[in-house]
């Protein structure tokens, strides 16, 4: 039943968007579902941020708190690190995935428990912490209800906030039905939402150890942040003795006066709502209050790759609110699944490459139309369209060096040389509209259109039809009345 | 220490060598505070709480009690847990108050609903925060139980988050856990239709104590 499948979970791209983006496109369903979902939350959005005088104001001071952080990012680092750790914390770090894996595995034996209950973490969806688990015989329990509905369906998700959203209603009966051995359960919202509170609620009363990923944590006074609807999240990291945290290392604030700025940002953003239900914010352990123990795992996992980029660093700012993946005309029609990574969207087409190195994510810098949408709606003010026009060049610019001499060869590459020489003098230009005009007359058949075009030219013809060129040039025109008048 | 630390501090080193961080614009160019104040912050907070479903009602000092009766017997409650720290004059005769000294979780998920005050409320965004400490229970207290009645008291109330985040400090400072509460739970996994009640409270009832005039303004 699940539709555009990646079989692997991670950031790692499996398939080019392209040919992801056309089975998608063939969905009507999925289609139907994701056009109706992601105008509710454009519309339910902009009617919130129209609420504040200061939008504007907060996007810049937002944008600024998380390049204060990011530049200085070894400084608040070290800060973290001895602020957790005076608060009873204890401090974790993993270079790369298979490390943090490790760290959680060993740490969940420690405790002597078989299961976990996971708050929604896209982060250790990153680095497939699930799947290591389960090979270490642990289980891992998603418990935020989208997540559940996905893990239950073997599906993947295909939106940030939302990541069922490509299900719809009676198809998530249908999962329930199937893996949860309910009968007679309504296909509407809230008989759902009962099953799963259901479902969960002894798996939360007994869990030993919970595993959450963290939306800020602060160098200044070591308090880690996660913000939710549902209450999994509270659950998750008040009722278990121990609690794991495993956090990318972009996601610190130095001061905790900057909370104040991004959970302004932040539920306005990503859920339309002037605040989520729940926040949970805590600093170490405290004594008769919550876990016992508490890890916090630091993870680079190529973010140090892409903060050492000028340009593409600015993804690292990223709240994860998904804003632009609800504002994005290619997102809305092709879904998640079609960008092959945990991170879909105009966000993700700029930071999984970024992540994973673009000679993995080779596609993704091109699955925009540089409308810039995904720019005015975004809360830290990441400039989207000039990063992935960066990364576009670095894509070529990595295929030139790789493909060395074949590349030279390469059709495209040579005639738009040609058209390189040629454009550069108008007498070279005029001669080339000559020519154009005779070369156009197979295609253009005398009409005003030039449709779809065989062999080579099909790929730039395919989508859309060419205007043929006029039989007088505006500077011929120039000349010819000039002459007779 | 780890070896894993000193490399990932070494590439984030050689990543900003060549950056310069923005200064800090002080004072901040966003609001800092919300020019509302009286019964005026009160509407809008009162507003905001029942945006998301929530029940408020206000009451003059001395019947807080008998709203916080009022609340349980509306929702067929027996038995409330309740933080050592809750003011006395806040517990509703007729019902068995249960003191949390350390229930474990299976005494809490016994309980009808939890009864507790909070730390301070935002109007703007008809948050309440609770902070761990004295009215406002431990965490688990106010998240175990279906039901939870906050009492809050009218010079608790703030306008915007930047005022929350300033007078919540020296708690953040001192390691007590904070917790949010905008609204019983909620989620919006299903087709973005939001449903009510998930795995915290599914009932939220506010309790806003202050003197109010009768039939004012």
């Amino acid at each position: 039943m699940p539709r555009v499948r990646v079989v692997a979970p991670g950031a790692m791209p499996e398939r080019p968007f392209p040919e992801a983006a056309r089975e998608a496109l063939d969905d009507s369903q999925l289609r139907r579902n994701l056009g109706h979902a992601t105008k509710t939350i454009r519309d339910k959005r902009a009617k919130v941020v129209a609420e504040l005088p200061d939008w504007e104001q907060l996007r810049e001071t937002g944008a600024e708190i998380k390049d204060r952080a990011l530049l200085t990012l070894d400084h608040q680092l070290e800060r973290l690190e001895e602020s957790v750790t005076a608060a009873g914390g204890i401090v974790h770090w993993a270079r790369d995935g298979g490390e943090a894996n490790e760290i959680v595995t060993g740490l969940v034996r420690d405790a002597g428990a078989d299961e976990v209950v996971k708050v929604k973490s896209i982060a250790t969806d990153e680095i497939g912490l699930n799947e290591a688990l389960g090979a270490a015989g642990i289980a891992a329990v998603e418990t935020d209800l989208a997540e559940l509905i996905i893990q239950l369906a073997g599906d993947v998700q295909s939106h940030i906030l939302v990541p069922a959203i490509h299900l719809n209603r009676a198809e998530i009966r249908d999962v329930f039905v199937r893996e949860l051995g309910v009968e007679d359960v309504a296909d509407d919202p809230p008989a759902l939402a009962e099953v799963a509170r259901r479902h969960l609620r002894r798996k939360f009363l007994e869990a030993k150890v919970g595993v959450s990923g963290a939306n800020f944590a602060v160098a200044e006074t070591g308090t880690v942040c996660v913000v939710e609807s549902e209450g999994n999240g509270r659950m998750c990291t008040t009722l278990p003795e121990v609690l794991i945290t495993v956090m990318g290392i972009e996601k610190l604030l130095a001061s905790w006066r900057d909370l104040e700025v991004m959970l302004t940002l932040l539920p306005r953003s990503s859920t339309g709502e002037r605040m989520n239900p729940y926040t949970s914010l805590w600093t170490g352990v405290t004594e008769g209050d919550g876990p016992r123990e508490f890890h916090l795992v630091l993870l680079d996992n190529g973010r140090t790759q892409a903060l050492a980029d000028a340009t593409g660093r600015q993804a690292l700012r990223c709240i994860r609110c998904s804003a632009c993946l609800n504002v994005c005309p290619v997102y809305s029609r092709t879904g998640g699944h079609s960008y092959g990574s945990v991170y879909p969207g105009p966000i993700g087409a700029i930071l999984t490459p970024q992540l994973v190195g673009v000679e993995n994510a080779a596609s993704l810098p091109f699955a925009s139309s540089l409308c810039g949408a995904c720019y005015e709606v975004c809360p830290v003010k990441i400039d989207i369209p000039s990063v992935l026009v960066d990364l576009r060049r670095q894509v070529v610019d990595e295929q030139r060096s790789h493909r060395g001499v074949r590349a030279g060869l390469n059709p495209e590459r040579r005639a738009m040389e040609g058209l390189a020489r040629a454009f550069a003098s108008r007498r070279g230009y005029e001669t080339l509209q000559r020519a154009g005009r005779l070369a156009q007359r197979p295609l253009a058949h005398g009409r005003a259109r030039i449709g779809p075009l065989p062999g080579p030219l099909a790929g730039w013809s395919a989508a859309r039809d060419l205007p043929a060129m006029p039989d007088q040039t505006f500077r011929e025109w120039w000349r010819a009345r000039g002459a007779t008048g | 220490m780890s070896v894993a630390r000193d490399e990932i501090l070494g590439r984030v080193r050689r990543a900003t060598a060549d950056a310069r961080p923005p200064p800090q614009t002080d004072p901040p160019r966003y609001r800092t505070r919300l020019d509302v104040e009286g019964a005026e912050l009160l509407d809008l907070f009162e507003e905001r709480v029942a945006d998301y479903r929530a029940t408020v009602v206000r009451v003059d000092p001395g019947a807080a009690a008998s709203a916080v009766a009022g609340a349980c017997r509306a929702h067929g409650v027996s038995r409330l847990g309740a933080p050592p720290g809750l003011p006395a004059q806040w517990r509703p005769d007729g019902v068995e108050a249960v003191e949390d000294r350390g229930l474990s979780t299976g005494q809490l998920d016994g309980l009808d609903g939890a009864l507790t005050g909070c730390a301070l409320a935002i109007a703007e965004t008809g948050t309440i925060v609770l902070d761990g400490a004295g009215r406002s229970g431990r965490r688990a207290l106010t998240l175990v139980p279906d039901l939870h009645v906050c009492v809050i008291e009218a010079d608790q109330v703030v306008g915007i988050l930047p005022q929350a985040v300033e007078r919540l400090a020296p708690a953040v400072r001192a390691g007590r856990p904070l917790t949010f509460v905008s609204g019983p739970s909620a989620t919006s996994d299903i087709e973005l239709s939001r449903v009510e009640g998930v795995h915290g409270p599914r009932t939220l009832h506010v309790v806003l104590v202050g003197q109010f005039d009768a039939g004012g303004d």
